[in-house]
């Protein structure tokens, strides 16, 4: 990362906080007069300590302003200092809100090939983890940072204006402390990264042994797990006391040169008031400073590195923020809310990657009411299918059309709610059950959730839960079953009354009832409507106006059962494999 | 959290040193406002510049070996601490491998690592900064009252009076705050959680266009997170001006009354000033307590949370030690009127098993999700023990075994197929530690597994990425059965594993199995929701919620069994119309 870059990291991070510019602008002028007010009282303590020298010398008339000062100026200056944490506070966190909300407002927004090809896990600790860290590290330590700076440069100023020589000594001891917590953080840097890879070791072991500890249990496996975890625990030990060690340096160090350039003072100081021209009270304040002068530096240093940290972080926020968006609909598209259900598809290439061509050239005329079956070993690309009707993908060339219409020219919405939809892979968010089969029309009347529900046999099982249609699922649905979640699927797909329907039969993680169920609910959805469905069972394929025959994500053969059978190729062999085979099978 | 001292014993050393060392520093520190007011009340009253360099050299002195102890003192924390996390760490780690299934899965497998990784960082943090901190603060606050109270005890009284309120003052704005920290966590929970359901919904939301209401969702909780924590920053944001303003008060209570005190003789110019310097000191220390009981806090809610999983019993023991003879002409399994309950739900899981499998024969158990099969299986390695009745092997009860013996006579395939980051060859070599290549390639070949594994480019020498992200769902699982069958196992369990398989492998592995089972006379154990790749089995077995409902051929059943018959029609329609 150069430094060019880094600076419009740290612009765009403040373009966020711009709209909060009044409590930028606020926290800088309560920090300038904290800092002011805070580094005056040892100027005033001196001046009070000056008034007290012996018996018979001591001057309470001119002492008593001096006190009322000191205690005006102590309350004023933490009076600022608290506004200035309230202002930063409300700059730090309303940014971390906008900033957190545009990354989701992207996502959203991106094509679905992006959110396919990034790991969730990825993206999740990017809204969370790196905007924590762009607000712990940029914007607190921000005003760490111009506090720390204002401090060491109004020390400076007073300090020198009070007796410049004795300022001078410690001007001149000043690199030392720099150079001393340049010293640490470089090597504490280091030190820090290799701990962190150490760690990030372990716990990818731990979590491979310990969220498989069946496999472990099974193959005996406990005791050379113990000793492989034992090793890097120990590596982690010998790096641990290193960087441990030199991460708690600072403050010894600190304190060190501290107290050397309190003695320092000391020395000259002492000197100067025995020369003349040096007061007893002004030494009292210079300690003071000479007290507080390297705390500062100290706090620079530990904020560079969180700052480091934070662009990282930040870059890794705009990463996604910068993603393009799925292309805005056309000006001339169309938005129906109906269709009869005609799909064609005309010549249609498509790849995911350039050099791995999948579909080539493929051509399907659907009719309204006719049923697709697409069938194929798992994981042999069906959902390519589905991604390119529902225009999650677009197509390479060629094109598909609905009534006529090219897809490209229709709302990504409107073509969107003419299809219902029911995958294998259910998804449920955590909230009411109402609410999720509600998901598709969210101003459904209970009576219809009811009907729909009905429709997909959902009804009597979602009675019998604790408290029916309101109970709340856990995330994902965890409290409810895979079939269940499948005949709520159904339930919510029924509910919008879609034109096309796109239908996944299930394979094996259902039990039989429910599955028996299923079927019927997709028996009786289809009546009328065009579907595609991805087919596993014999009843469909019979029954299909076209299959799609796939294999490693391409069609290898498309025609009727009989058609298909009569080719003796792939599907025959699939066929056979499945029911005719096992029964030559010795036993 | 005393209970964890144990593990600190081996590093008694450190955590004796550490404290003195720190303690000198401390004492140093004390001396040095000390010095200070002799430097002014001797040396500049007396006009004295040798004295004042003498003085001079002493502070640096002191600056000089203060650090010295300071070092020792942070290496001794370092390694106490660092050392306490790595047994604790270890400690953890082999008890939860002691622990059966039934305790991982009531704490969760998220939760326990994060409770070996973070919650013992948080204790180790802890360990360090009680040796740095818990003997310097307390000491400093105190040694600076004493000191004020030596130097002059009337003055001495602002120290009992400031000291307290900076105190209550700590202890007020803490006390506020620190619940509040887990609610963040809370409000940062659910942003996540609506993250998450967006990433893996996406496909649904985008099919209804609900984009612009999961927008709004996200933006209720992000906001309401906000809200929370500007409330917090604003009692934390109080901590440092009211404990400032407090001594500063003091100070100019300090220099007001030291004036009468000086007035009257009692004090001399230097000692007042030593009083300023003292109180400052006591703000640091009592605010590096403050921080101190923060990170002790949080460390106890951790430790408590290790302590959930140290105290956690495992339900499955190793009763004995010596191996066991298993017995001739005896079933090689055998379920007497088994029962089973899971330690949180209530109901049986299973009831009153009964059945037995000789040796060599293939036995298939089938039922839908939910019956009960998984769990039937995982009481043969001893996953889970019985509630009620007995499991047999070899005519001997499983729970007289010891645990090793027993799991090496199986090979087991699981439901999800887990592949572990590492090469192929340590893969295959889980059962086996010395398992030679040519017994690898042949579990390979049984699996159907030989042929894509010659295909790739460093053959056993593949690196698999943890969970297995470089294969696919099928290779994973022929991947896993090959790894069960090296080793020769005496029985084989197939727990639903072969789901991602295409038709045509799936019939092409029942075959090799079959084949070998025959020739090393193994038992093999197939659980399934098909009824097709269970069909040719000796016996099957079918389980309906818990329960036995027919045990048979295939022929048998078809004809006996209602649950079955439904199963298998449900699955072959018209399959057998149309041969």
């Amino acid at each position: 990362m150069n430094t060019e870059k880094r600076s419009e990291i740290l612009k765009r991070v403040l373009t966020f906080a711009r709209p909060h510019l009044w409590y930028l602008a606020a926290a800088t002028i309560s920090a300038l007069l904290s800092v002011t007010l805070t580094l005056y009282t040892p100027v005033l303590i001196g001046q009070g300590i000056d008034k007290i020298l012996e018996p018979g010398k001591v001057y309470f008339d001119q002492l008593l302003p001096i006190i009322i000062q000191l205690a005006a100026v102590a309350l004023a200056a933490a009076l600022f200092q608290w506004l200035m944490s309230l202002c930063t506070n409300m700059v730090t966190y309303k940014t971390v809100r906008d900033l957190r909300v545009s990354v989701f407002n992207k996502i959203e927004q991106i094509p679905l090939s992006c959110i396919d090809s990034r790991s969730h896990g990825d993206i999740i600790s990017r809204i969370v983890n790196d905007i924590d860290s762009v607000s712990d590290g940029l914007l607190q330590g921000f005003s760490q940072l111009f506090t720390g700076i204002i401090t060491i440069l109004m020390t400076l100023y007073y300090m020198l204006s009070i007796h410049f020589q004795v300022g001078l000594v410690v001007v001149v001891l000043t690199p030392l402390s720099l150079f001393v917590s340049s010293f640490i953080a470089k090597r504490s840097f280091h030190l820090f990264r290799k701990q962190s890879a150490i760690k990030g070791e372990l716990s990818g072991y731990i979590e491979e042994m310990v969220s498989s500890q069946k496999v472990v249990k099974a193959f005996c496996y406990e005791d050379r797990a113990q000793q492989e975890f034992d090793k890097i625990n120990h590596d982690l030990y010998v790096t641990g006391v290193k960087s441990q060690f030199y991460s708690s340096l600072p403050n010894p160090t600190t304190r060190f040169v501290n107290s050397m350039i309190y003695a320092a003072v000391a020395i000259f100081g002492a000197i100067s008031c025995i020369s003349g021209g040096f007061s007893v009270g002004a030494l009292t304040s210079f300690l003071t400073y000479a007290n507080q002068y390297t705390k500062p530096f100290n706090e620079i240093s530990g904020v560079i590195t969180e700052l480091q940290t934070a662009l990282a972080s930040a870059k890794r926020v705009f990463a996604i923020i910068d993603e393009p968006a799925e292309k805005p609909d056309d000006e001339d598209a169309v938005y129906p809310d109906q269709s009869e259900g005609r799909v064609e598809i005309d010549h249609v290439s498509f790849s995911y990657e350039k050099e791995k061509p999948l579909i080539r050239d493929f051509d399907l005329k659907v009719q309204p009411g006719q049923r697709i079956a697409i069938v194929g070993p798992t994981g042999c690309g069906k959902t390519t299918m589905i991604n390119l009707l529902m225009r999650f993908y677009d197509t390479d060339k060629g094109e598909i059309r609905v009534d006529g219409q090219p897809i490209r020219k229709i709302g990504r919405n409107a073509l969107r709610s003419l299809y219902g939809m029911v995958l294998q892979d259910t998804w449920m968010f955590k909230g009411s059950v109402r609410d999720n089969i509600a998901y598709g029309k969210p101003d459904a009347t209970d009576q219809e959730v009811i009907a729909a529900a009905k429709a997909a046999y959902a009804h009597s099982f979602i009675m019998r839960l604790p408290q029916g249609y309101d109970t709340i699922l856990a995330e994902d649905g965890g409290n409810i079953s895979q079939g269940q979640k499948q005949l709520l699927c159904i339930a919510r797909a029924m509910l919008s009354k879609p034109s096309i329907l796109i239908l996944d039969e299930a394979t094996s993680s259902i039990d039989t009832r429910t599955e028996i169920k299923i079927q019927k609910a997709f028996h009786e959805m289809m009546k009328g409507h065009t579907s595609f469905v991805v087919a596993h069972r014999l009843s469909t394929v019979r029954e299909a106006d076209c299959i799609l025959v796939m294999r490693d994500g391409q069609i290898v053969e498309q025609g009727t059962h009989k058609e298909l059978l009569e080719k003796q190729g792939f599907y025959h062999q699939l066929y056979e494999s499945q029911f005719v085979q096992t029964a030559s099978e010795e036993r | 959290m005393l209970r964890f001292i144990r593990y600190l014993k081996r590093f008694w050393k450190e955590v004796l040193i550490g404290p003195i060392f720190k303690l000198t520093e401390a004492i140093f520190e004390l001396i040095v406002p000390l010095v200070m007011a002799k430097i002014i009340d001797v040396g500049i009253a007396n006009r004295d510049i040798n004295y004042v360099l003498k003085m001079g050299g002493v502070m640096v002195l002191l600056g000089v070996v203060g650090l010295c102890c300071a070092m020792v003192c942070q290496y001794c924390a370092a390694r106490a601490s660092q050392g306490f996390g790595t047994v604790v760490r270890s400690e953890m780690f082999s008890h939860i491998n002691r622990l059966s299934h039934g305790e991982i899965d009531q704490i969760g497998t998220p939760s326990l690592i994060t409770r070996i990784t973070n919650d013992v960082n948080q204790m180790q943090l802890a360990v360090a900064m009680l040796i740095r901190l818990l003997i310097r603060s307390p000491f400093l606050v105190l040694g600076a009252a004493v000191m004020a109270v030596i130097i002059d005890w009337k003055l001495a009284c602002i120290f009992f009076i400031a000291g307290p309120l900076v105190a209550m003052v700590l202890y007020l704005v803490l006390s506020r705050s620190i619940p509040f920290y887990r609610i963040i966590q809370r409000k940062l929970d659910r942003i996540s959680l609506i993250t998450r359901e967006n990433l893996s919904g996406v496909r649904v939301i985008r099919a209804f266009s609900r984009q612009e209401k999961e927008k709004e969702r996200f933006l209720e909780a992000s906001t309401d997170q906000m809200n929370v924590s500007i409330s917090v920053g604003k009692i934390s944001a109080l901590l440092n001006p009211l404990t400032s303003v407090i001594i500063n008060l003091a100070i100019a209570m300090v220099i007001w009354f030291g004036g009468f005190r000086v007035e009257s003789g009692g004090m001399t110019q230097g000692e007042v000033i030593a009083f300023v310097n003292y109180l400052n000191q006591i703000l640091l220390a009592m605010i590096a307590t403050a921080n101190l009981f923060v990170i002790i806090t949080k460390a106890a809610a951790s430790a408590a949370r290790v302590n959930e999983v140290l105290d956690t019993v495992p339900s499955v023991l190793n009763y004995s030690i010596a191996d066991v003879e298993g017995k001739m002409n005896e079933p090689k399994i055998a379920f007497n009127h088994v029962s089973f309950a899971y330690p949180s739900a209530g109901d049986y899981s299973l009831t009153d098993i009964s059945f037995e499998v000789s040796s060599g024969q293939t036995i298939g158990i089938i039922g839908g999700t939910g019956c009960g099969k998984s769990t039937l299986v995982n009481l043969i390695p001893r996953f889970y023990d019985t509630s009620k009745g007995s499991v047999q092997v070899d005519g001997i009860d499983v729970q007289k075994y010891p645990m090793k013996q027993l799991r090496k006579k199986m090979g087991l395939v699981p439901q999800k197929a887990v592949l572990f980051s590492g090469t192929l060859r340590q893969n295959m070599s889980w059962h086996k530690k010395d398992a030679t290549d040519e017994e690898i390639w042949k579990a390979l070949e049984i699996a159907q597994a030989a042929e894509f594994v010659r295909k790739m480019p460093d053959g056993l020498d593949t690196v698999i990425l943890q969970g297995g992200k470089n294969l696919s769902g099928g290779q994973k699982q022929r991947l896993t059965i090959a790894r069960a069958l090296i080793g020769a196992p005496e029985i084989l369990i197939l727990d639903d594993s072969a789901s991602a398989l295409d038709f045509a492998t799936d019939a092409a592995l029942r075959r090799s199995i079959a084949l070998l089972a025959s020739q090393q006379e193994m038992t093999v154990l197939i659980v399934s929701q098909r009824a097709n790749t269970v069909r040719y089995a000796n016996k099957i077995v079918v389980l309906d919620d818990g329960k036995i409902v027919g045990m048979g051929t295939h022929e048998q059943l078809l004809k006996d069994c209602k649950e079955y018959a439904e199963i298998y029609w449900s699955q072959n329609e018209q399959a057998d119309m149309v041969q």
